[in-house]
């Protein structure tokens, strides 16, 4: 039997072959129940909160411009969200999109909207007591379902 | 582009109305088989900053872990273009009240799942939007044809105000739990018009 097919710990072998068992070892946990690799503040350097303050779950956001322009600021995420926000989406729906955390999202968000690269809708029915006219088309949307 | 900044200034005219609905209750009372059997549901990572203080999770032997992920549930209905209904099912756990507060901001009112089983697994929901002034509707979800109650009987049991509607359902069938949402937007309805009567 060879010997080789024995490769293990207790084989001797070079440092990067070492290495590379070790990456592909640690690599089999890594799937999408894992969840994710990098801890999802790391992707805001730690900030929890948006600039220029907090905005609903469905608030809307449309991008200003058809895609930002590379810049050093802007992460490969920021760009994920302004494609995926040139027609009006909800913060919940980009989350949910691009399988990032709400809270996260809402941070680059903030960025965005200070860069000038897209503009928030706050829902209407956040701030004031529900039109009737609005329920009742609700209600026969509904029904019409 | 000259086109493209003519379509952006008409970006308010295209933006929806976006209506919350929650849909809460105790663990395995029904809110992940509701939002999915009225909508298309997906799931929705939170990644939250644990506050620490009273009822907290007991972190002793991992204090580093200052961030806890919690999986909602949404789900999108669409009315019209431009007239979304979001249902949010709310996550079971006591700890993740904070995460309530921000899905009840401006919510449309709520959906509280009873199972008659266990019929206290709702009190907190029900606490919770008495409290804050958040219509709900009571929905039983049967489970078990040996334990069904009428709707008298549980809105009794949980001691609601008369008028909060209690609905007797099967969470699994589409028409059941859009019937359900019905109710509950005609019963702000009225409460918005009733409202509006006494001022």
């Amino acid at each position: 039997m060879p010997a080789d097919r024995f490769g293990g710990p207790d084989t001797p072998g070079r440092p990067e072959d070492q290495a590379a068992v070790t990456a592909r070892a640690t690599h089999d946990w890594l799937d999408h129940d894992a969840g994710p690799v990098v801890r999802p503040y790391a992707m805001t350097q730690g900030r929890v909160a948006p600039n220029g303050g907090e905005f609903d779950l469905v608030a809307f956001v449309v991008a200003t411009m058809p895609d930002a322009l590379p810049s050093p600021h802007l992460l490969p995420e920021h760009h994920a969200i302004v494609a995926a926000s040139w027609e009006p989406i909800s913060v919940v729906e980009l989350a949910s999109k691009l399988d990032l955390a709400i809270g996260v999202v809402r941070v680059l968000l903030g960025d965005l909207r200070s860069a000038g690269l897209i503009s928030l809708y706050e829902p209407p029915a956040a701030s004031q007591p529900h039109d009737v006219d609005v329920l009742k088309a609700v209600v026969n949307g509904l029904r019409a379902l | 582009m000259v086109s493209v900044r003519s379509d952006r200034d008409s970006a308010d005219s295209r933006i929806p109305v976006a209506l919350k609905i929650l849909i809460a209750g105790g663990f395995g009372a029904g809110k992940t088989t509701m939002v999915s059997s009225v909508s298309e549901i997906r799931p929705l990572q939170t990644e939250e900053v644990l506050t620490g203080g009273e009822g907290a999770d007991d972190t002793s032997g991992v204090e580093s872990k200052r961030t806890t992920t919690v999986t909602m549930d949404f789900g999108r209905i669409t009315i019209t273009e431009d007239l979304q209904l979001y249902l949010f099912g709310t996550p079971g756990q006591d700890r993740f009240w904070f995460l309530w507060d921000e899905l009840s901001q401006g919510a449309l009112g709520a959906v509280v799942l009873a199972d008659t089983r266990r019929l206290a697994d709702c009190f907190p929901s029900i606490d919770y939007f008495e409290q804050r002034g958040t219509p709900f509707v009571v929905a039983v979800n049967t489970f078990d044809p040996e334990h069904r109650f009428g709707a008298d009987a549980v809105g009794r049991a949980l001691d609601l105000d008369p008028d909060v509607p209690v609905v007797v359902f099967d969470a699994r069938q589409p028409a059941a739990a859009r019937n359900v949402l019905i109710e509950l937007v005609e019963y702000v309805a009225r409460r918005q018009l009733a409202g509006a009567g006494r001022r």
